[in-house]
């Protein structure tokens, strides 16, 4: 039978299109809503098509409102208004003719006045109340089909309040002697329950009756009710159990008329309902329950045809057997059943198994591990909703074993999904998981974000972690399971843990391993030490990892360790770091003086935070008695070696960028913060303020009186630097960085392998769930260190197979790069061979001396070479710049400066700022008179991500450019790390034919403000965004004096030169947006202050408001 | 219960909706274009169920549906309905849409639009599965169709009537 439909279906646009076709002819091809419907088949766009339907709502509201008009004529009109509707234009006027025609037309006209009525009005829209007298009478009428269109509408809508008004005929019509109104009247009643439960109480007892009528299909109706009562109160029911039970035999038996059949099962749906009130019935009732065992063991029997509402009565039967009181022999058949759903290559049979295992997974477990490798294969099914109801299955199962990989699993999901209702779902999933087990979850995020993760959510964890929960045991429970798993993390691999995570590892042992009573502190101490050894470790872990260690050394063998550390660290080129093992050192010799510094606990003490840090009042009006210089913050400083240009010496004019490499963060920031934190410090949260001045604090101390003397004064300081917003330099944790990418990446698809993955996903999915599985998995005596232990074999073999491939995102380009790479050296657009003309030897020369001299010398050594290709005078620039590839072409690029050259290439770059990224973009001239072959070129930065893009056509063999011609390389690049200028370096390697191999290198720099873009908010969103970030940076500015209105001069100059957005100007304050390319945001908060700028940055990125300070002040100098 | 039908063609042309709780005017188009902007991206070969749209209520509700040819029939329903029998209703209504009109075929549904409310009005009353079996409804619409040929010859006597002979 479908097939014919679809048969018809597909003859469809040949008969649209043509309409003198005989299949046409039958459509009344004269009739307005024809014409109408072939008007809008022929435009082609939207607005066309709201302007016919307004001309065509115009015509019919003309006719519809003339007296002339025949209720034949006026029911035509309300099906074009209906249509009109149904497209989403809106046709009121028609409303009130709508009812008119239900009132006043014959029966058939009265049909079509009520479905408009139906379909234009809701139940509380004020004309309905018209209807109610045309409703009375239609129910009043003889004419059963009158009588039916009014229970219809009545079903569909009706007034609350006018409900009392027809109920008593409402009520008759169950006596009706044709079967049909009785059951249109059960379900009017059925909805005037939903609606005004309290208006029909009085007639449960017709209900009954209802269910005992004669006629199946009143029955079927009244089930509809007794569902909803039962479920709102299954206990006032039980006695109707054996009824249904009764019933359920009899359809189940065939004893039905065979009217009811489809597909020769009796009366599908009608079981499936039954089904559903026995589950609501029989749950938690065992008696009811032994009422119903036997007849859902004969559903199960009886359907065992192959069709598809078969499996909808089977799946219903599994359901209520898994609701209702247990009995095994049935759960035996009902699992056997998931497990034909689960595995049907019937798609939506595979469905409806995961639906149903998640739903009987909690009390059966086992049943999920019989199937695990089902669900791992649907966890990469191409269906999303497959994928979803697998989530959802493993959701369930969760437990503290097996969370980390199923978060893991939810992450990935949501990393693909684009569905917003999906995404909501799942999120909250993750959350509640995390709020159930938040180390496993929070390990899973510091794992797997490692360091790309904002540096806020470890502060918020540790936060949460010193401040507690509720009650005090959960707190310490809390705190020791934390404690024990990092140890247990810690002996594993802690070389694979990312920076950040290492971070939190040793505050939390630092601060709370004392709880664990059978650990010693030198055990953690000697944990500790191996991470200061490991070789990617940054300083900035490193000094936390100190500070841990300065908390925990008591004991002999302690203090040893700490006498170790202290002499390995004690001559370290880290300021900070020397600082910190100075600080061990004198602190584990004296442990009263630590005990009063360090007291346990004290995370939970409020602190009191001396801002203005009067208690070295007395030390400085000491200090300036004895003759020393005043203090000036070093913007001041700045300032006045800005105004005295004599002494400033070219480099350290703009002091600020070398301050920031060569002096500790906390030099930096300290004094700026101080004085700005006066006026401004107001606005700033809670958190932000904490950090703030803790880094004040201690840099305070350090700068004025770093002596030993003065370390008893120290104690607020040294608790609330472990809070502190660690300073950012971190090399080495690029190295982590990419480790951690690594070991995301898929391992390579080979089928035992992957078979292998699969067995490997599976005993980490399902770990926890069955006491004597045997796939599963590693014993459960001692969770806690299995889990990471397992993990971190998990990494290990990831990471093993990424070894294979040698190469990967380190310098050494990988196969797939290179072939990249290759394509576009080749690329080889033959350019008319370029030469020197003088003006580009003369850029050449501004920029780069040595590159000028090399280029002299290849005019003089090979003169031939530049007369050969006499050209007209064509600067090098304007030829070059005809290379970038074509997606450029059409955007403005930046000058284009040499690189470097030798003999046989010369090598040059430009750039192009677009939205989103920055494209680099490296000329590769061939000056040489022979072909270079075996081309590559690499290139590499530290702070920039460097993306290759492939962007020319190939016109010549592979890795060779040509003589005198031109191959252009592309790339994408973004910010990895703020800096003042972010280098590339470069490395191009080639052969001459019959030569050896040569390479060249090159450094290419670019100012940070190429990555700068306008970012547009409202102040709303400004505001909102400013409170969440942590970075932050305060420094006075000079302000351009050569208007009324010098703040919006000044922010003008910014915008032009920076490219940054003025969201607002009030008086003398204005706030300032702007994000580094790919979403990192930077705000400044500018205020005119005695006569200067002061302005105050915030991001969420390290070091991003120092470099964005560095670029306005030099704009605003150059200006 | 069922919370709406939709049909919609390929291109997301609304060919009937019926929404049995209320919803504004731009809800209910922003519901048609929602549905069918999800259902239409699935291929052929993957489940008929999709969960919950924002709009139409959230994890409660599935939309079920069935793509025949040029077109896509939409169920909305709550979790109180069976999710293959819902599947199988839309099939009952398809054919017996055919039976009415004799090879259905979109444009029957354009222009009859009135003719398959009222069979979709025997069906589903007022959100409530009325009656599954394919007969049954055809008996009801063609009582309804006699009546309206009866009405039609009765028209036409009546104005033969009134002809100037």
């Amino acid at each position: 039978m479908s097939d014919v439909v679809e048969k018809t279906l597909t003859a469809l646009p040949s008969l649209l299109s043509l309409d003198s076709q005989p299949g046409s002819a039958k459509l009344s091809s004269t009739s307005k809503l024809g014409n109408l419907i072939r008007g809008i088949t022929e435009l082609t766009s939207k607005h066309e098509e709201e302007k016919l339907i307004q001309r065509e709502l115009t015509s019919i509201k003309d006719q519809v409102s003339s007296p002339n008009t025949s209720m034949r004529q006026m029911k035509e009109l309300m099906v074009r208004a209906i249509y009109c509707e149904m497209l989403g234009y809106e046709a009121s006027f028609s409303y009130i003719h709508a009812i008119k025609l239900a009132q006043q037309g014959s029966v058939l006209d009265k049909r079509v006045g009520y479905l408009a009525v139906s379909l234009f009005l809701n139940e509380s829209h004020e004309l309905l109340l018209l209807l109610v007298n045309t409703v009375l009478k239609d129910l009043q009428s003889t004419n059963l089909i009158e009588v039916c269109m009014a229970l219809t509408v009545v079903s569909q809508m009706f007034p609350k309040d006018m409900i009392p008004a027809i109920l008593p005929l409402v009520e008759d019509k169950l006596n009706h002697p044709k079967e049909i109104i009785r059951r249109k009247a059960v379900l009017a009643l059925y909805k005037f329950y939903l609606i005004a439960p309290n208006q029909v109480q009085h007639i449960h007892n017709k209900f009954r009756k209802a269910l005992c009528d004669k006629d199946p299909g009143v029955m079927t109706a009244s089930l509809h009710i007794y569902l909803q009562l039962i479920k709102e109160n299954s206990e006032g029911y039980k006695d109707l159990t054996a009824s249904f039970v009764t019933i359920l035999k009899q359809v189940v038996g065939g004893k039905l008329p065979m009217d009811f059949n489809y597909h020769s099962v009796p009366a599908p749906w009608l079981q499936i309902q039954l089904l559903r009130i026995l589950s609501l019935l029989g749950k938690n009732d065992q008696s009811t329950s032994e009422i119903m065992y036997e007849v859902l063991d004969e559903s199960l029997r009886r359907a065992e045809m192959n069709h598809n509402i078969t499996y909808a009565i089977l799946y219903e039967c599994v359901k209520c057997i898994y609701t209702i009181q247990p009995k095994s022999e049935l759960l035996e058949k009902a699992a056997k059943c998931i497990g034909n759903f689960v595995l049907s290559p019937k798609i939506n049979l595979k469905y409806l198994g995961l639906k149903a295992l998640t739903y009987v997974v909690q009390q059966d477990p086992k049943l999920a591990l019989q199937h695990q490798m089902t669900i791992i294969e649907c966890l990469d099914h191409p269906d999303l909703i497959i994928k979803r109801e697998t989530l959802e299955l493993l959701f369930r199962i969760t437990n503290g074993q097996n969370v980390t990989v199923i978060v893991e699993k939810m992450l990935d999901f949501l990393r693909i999904s684009k569905d917003d209702y999906t995404t909501i779902d799942l999120v909250g999933k993750v959350a509640e998981l995390a709020e159930k087990y938040p180390f496993e979850t929070m390990n899973t995020v510091f794992s797997l974000g490692g360091d790309m993760m904002q540096p806020d959510i470890p502060n918020s964890f540790l936060k949460l972690l010193s401040e507690g929960f509720d009650s005090d045991e959960e707190d310490r429970k809390l705190r020791l399971f934390a404690v024990d798993s990092y140890v247990s993390l810690l002996q594993s691999e802690p070389n694979k843990l990312p920076q950040r995570f290492l971070q939190v590892i040793s505050w939390v042992l630092g601060e709370y391993s004392h709880l664990s009573a059978e650990l010693e502190p030198a055990t953690v101490m000697t944990l500790l030490s191996k991470l200061l050894d490991l070789k990617h470790t940054s300083s900035e872990t490193k000094s936390w990892v100190l500070m841990a260690m300065t908390k925990l050394c008591e004991g002999g063998v302690a203090i040893s360790v700490a006498q170790d550390i202290y002499e390995t660290h004690s001559s370290s080129m880290d300021t900070v770091l020397r600082q910190r093992a100075q600080e061990l050192q004198h602190l584990s010799q004296d442990s009263e003086l630590r005990g009063r510094v360090l007291p346990r606990d004290a995370g939970l003490m409020p602190l009191e935070v001396d801002s203005s840090l009067s208690f070295l009042d007395g030390f400085v009006s000491e200090a300036l008695a004895a003759g020393a210089a005043p203090y000036k913050p070093p913007h001041q400083r700045q300032e006045e070696l800005a105004q005295a240009k004599a002494l400033s010496l070219e480099p350290y004019s703009l002091s600020l960028p070398i301050s920031m490499s060569s002096c500790s963060i906390a030099d930096r920031q300290s004094p700026t913060l101080m004085s700005m934190s006066s006026g401004l410090s107001g606005d700033s949260t809670d958190l932000s303020h904490k950090g703030g001045s803790t880094t004040l604090k201690l840099d305070g101390v350090k700068r004025v009186w770093g002596r030993e003397g003065y370390l008893a004064q120290r104690e607020p300081v040294e608790e609330t630097a472990q809070v502190e917003v660690p300073s950012p330099l971190r090399s080495p944790s690029q190295q982590a960085e990419a480790d951690s990418t690594q070991s995301q990446t898929p391992t390579p698809t080979v089928t035992p392998e992957l078979e292998q993955d699969k067995q490997q996903l599976a005993s980490s999915l399902f770990v926890g769930l069955g006491s004597q599985s045997s796939v599963c998995l590693m014993g459960k005596s001692d969770p806690t260190p299995q889990r990471f232990r397992r993990k971190a074999q998990g990494r290990a073999s990831s990471s093993g197979a990424s070894e294979k491939t040698p190469t990967s995102l380190g310098s050494t380009p990988s196969p797939v790069d290179n072939l990249l790479c290759n394509s576009l050296l080749d690329s080889n657009l033959v350019s008319e061979p370029t030469n020197q003309t003088p003006q580009a030897s003369q850029s050449l020369d501004t920029t780069n001396g040595n590159c000028h001299e090399e280029l002299t010398d290849v005019k003089e050594n090979n003169p031939s070479l530049i007369h050969n290709n006499e050209e007209p005078d064509k600067p090098k620039d304007l030829c070059l710049s005809s290379h970038l590839p074509t997606e450029l072409s059409g955007l403005s690029h930046s000058e284009i400066t040499p690189l470097c050259s030798n003999q046989s290439v010369n090598l040059s770059a430009c750039h192009v700022q677009k939205e989103d990224s920055l494209q680099l973009v490296i000329f590769i001239f061939n000056s040489s008179d022979s072909a270079l072959q075996q081309m590559q070129l690499q290139v590499d930065s530290g702070e920039l991500k460097v993306n290759y893009c492939l962007s020319l056509i190939t016109d010549s063999p592979v890795e060779e450019v040509r003589s005198h011609s031109v191959a252009v390389c592309h790339y994408s690049v973004t910010v990895k790390r703020p800096s003042v200028h972010v280098e590339v370096l470069g490395m191009l390697s080639y052969q001459l034919p019959g030569g050896t191999p040569q390479t060249i290198q090159f450094s290419h720099k670019l100012p940070l403000t190429t990555f700068i873009r306008p970012l547009t908010l409202s102040t709303e969103e400004y505001g909102s965004m400013w409170l969440a970030f942590s970075q932050d940076t305060k420094q006075n500015l000079t302000l351009i004096n050569d208007d009324q209105d010098p703040l919006t001069t000044t922010l003008n100059v910014l915008k032009k030169k920076l490219q940054l957005h003025v969201v607002e100007i009030i008086g003398v304050e204005g706030i300032v947006a702007c994000q580094l390319v790919q979403d990192q945001p930077c705000l400044m908060h500018c205020r005119v202050h005695a006569g200067t700028l002061a302005v105050w940055l915030r991001s969420p990125v390290p070091d991003l408001p120092d470099c964005l300070l560095y670029h306005c002040q030099r704009a605003l100098q150059e200006h | 219960m069922i919370k709406a039908i939709l049909i919609f063609n390929n291109h997301g042309k609304p060919r009937l909706s019926k929404f049995y709780e209320h919803y504004t005017e731009d809800t209910e188009q922003q519901i048609i274009r929602e549905t069918f902007h999800l259902v239409s991206k699935r291929d052929e070969n993957v489940c008929n169920f999709l969960e919950g749209g924002m709009l139409i209520g959230g994890s409660d509700y599935k939309l079920i549906y069935r793509h025949y040819a040029t077109l896509y029939f939409v169920f909305c329903v709550d979790s109180s309905e069976s999710e293959l029998g819902i599947l199988d209703l839309i099939q009952v209504f398809v054919e017996t849409l055919d039976k009415c009109f004799e090879n259905v075929c979109e444009l029957d549904l354009i222009f009859h639009v009135d003719k398959v409310h009222n069979i979709l009005a025997e069906m589903v009353m007022g959100g409530m599965v009325l009656e599954t079996n394919m007969n049954e409804i055809i008996t009801q619409v063609d009582a309804q169709n006699k009546m309206e040929k009866s009405e039609v010859n009765q028209d036409l006597t009546y104005s033969l009537f009134y002809l100037p002979v």
